[in-house]
């Protein structure tokens, strides 16, 4: 039986549950505030909301492929593409576009319009060191590792902060091979 | 040649200046069940005990109330304020249910003990869908979120109380319903005594 075909981003995220989006901003926030709260250094938040994107990246990969059917990737740019058009499209019901490829092929980057961790958000002047979506860069990070890739996630737009839209550079540093964990000659 | 960085002058735009969404927007379930899980395990590391965790995730829920009341006040009752006790359970158990949950509150009752007692109850609390406690955590439930966002709506629209969370067994159902359980402040029925 030949495998099922990849799904779209639009066909998954009408198949899956929702919840109200609103609900989902207003717990982020929720969040977001508490940390500069506890840690009250911009720096500590942004690494904190970094891990909390990375917790959660390494187990929504496990959704992510179950429910997309995507075959494994040729390469990064077909890699990018997917996370842009399917992946933040099944959960966050946004679509991203991949943009400013280098010449490797091994870094672009990933441009949002529409982000739902922001609605109502205005950063006041004492945060604005602050990455507002910064859980996103590590989704995207910790999701990544879970296939065998290293990578690195920076912001290079962000709204909050006057810019025109939300701009995430992934660099891929390793493709770290899949370890086969028994030797053959054992 | 090309002049980089000309021209791209940061807008600061006022986020109130932007035009209010109309609250149809959805993301996934399971976007919402990370997040949420994330926002219990980091609560997990700060305390020492479950009373503190119910706590801080009350704390969370009530900023969260604070901005629904104003957000659904300002979109969907053109700014008309509840001004009596039914009225302002009404639009928890309805409205608010509606916009954060996708449903209303399957049920609202008053309590048979306390006239200062009032109880909106859920067969499965969105929260709690996706959580399993473990045995060592007791009473724990995170349905403190929910009772925090109550404590939010009813604190702001000029009605304080006491909300907290309960699980409650019901007969010939595998799992418990939650209750959110709203004692007023006394100055609340004394208002509504006298307004008549």
């Amino acid at each position: 039986m030949p495998p099922a075909a990849p799904r779209s981003g639009d066909a998954i995220f009408a198949s899956v549950e929702r919840v109200n989006a609103e609900l989902f901003t207003l717990t982020y926030g929720a969040i977001v505030r508490q940390l500069l709260t506890d840690l009250e250094e911009v720096e500590e938040v942004n690494k904190q909301l970094d891990q909390m994107g990375y917790n959660i990246g390494i187990r929504l990969i496990d959704e992510f492929l179950a429910k997309s059917n995507v075959s494994r990737c040729v390469d990064f740019k077909e890699t990018a593409e997917v996370i842009a058009k399917v992946g933040f499209k099944m959960f966050l019901g946004v679509t991203a576009s991949v943009t400013n490829w280098d010449a490797d092929g091994t870094c672009c980057s990933i441009v949002l319009e529409d982000n739902p961790l922001v609605d109502f958000v205005e950063l006041p002047d004492t945060c604005q060191g602050l990455y507002y979506c910064n859980i996103l860069s590590g989704v995207i990070r910790g999701a990544l590792e879970m296939v065998s890739m290293k990578t690195e996630v920076t912001w290079i737009r962000d709204m909050l902060r006057g810019d025109d839209a939300y701009e995430l550079q992934v660099k891929l540093l390793k493709q770290v091979p899949e370890e086969y964990p028994y030797k053959d000659d054992e | 040649m090309k002049m980089i960085g000309v021209g791209k002058i940061k807008q600061y735009c006022n986020v109130l200046d932007k035009s209010l969404s109309k609250g149809k927007q959805e993301v996934s379930l399971s976007a919402f069940a990370f997040l949420f899980s994330e926002l219990v395990q980091y609560n997990q590391t700060q305390v020492d005990n479950i009373a503190e965790l119910e706590r801080r995730l009350e704390d969370a829920g009530y900023a969260v109330g604070a901005r629904v009341l104003e957000l659904l006040c300002h979109r969907d009752k053109g700014n008309r304020r509840e001004t009596r006790l039914l009225g302002i359970l009404s639009f928890v158990h309805s409205t608010v249910w509606k916009v954060l949950f996708g449903k209303v509150a399957d049920s609202l009752e008053k309590g048979t003990e306390h006239d200062d007692e009032y109880m909106i109850s859920e067969k499965e609390l969105l929260v709690n869908k996706f959580i399993s406690i473990p045995k060592d955590m007791g009473t724990f439930n995170c349905g403190a979120f929910v009772a925090g966002i109550v404590r939010g709506v009813l604190d702001s629209a000029g009605f304080p109380a006491v909300v907290t969370a309960h699980f409650v067994p019901m007969e010939g159902q595998q799992r418990p319903r939650t209750t959110i359980l709203i004692k007023f402040a006394e100055e609340v029925l004394r208002r509504e005594a006298r307004l008549g």
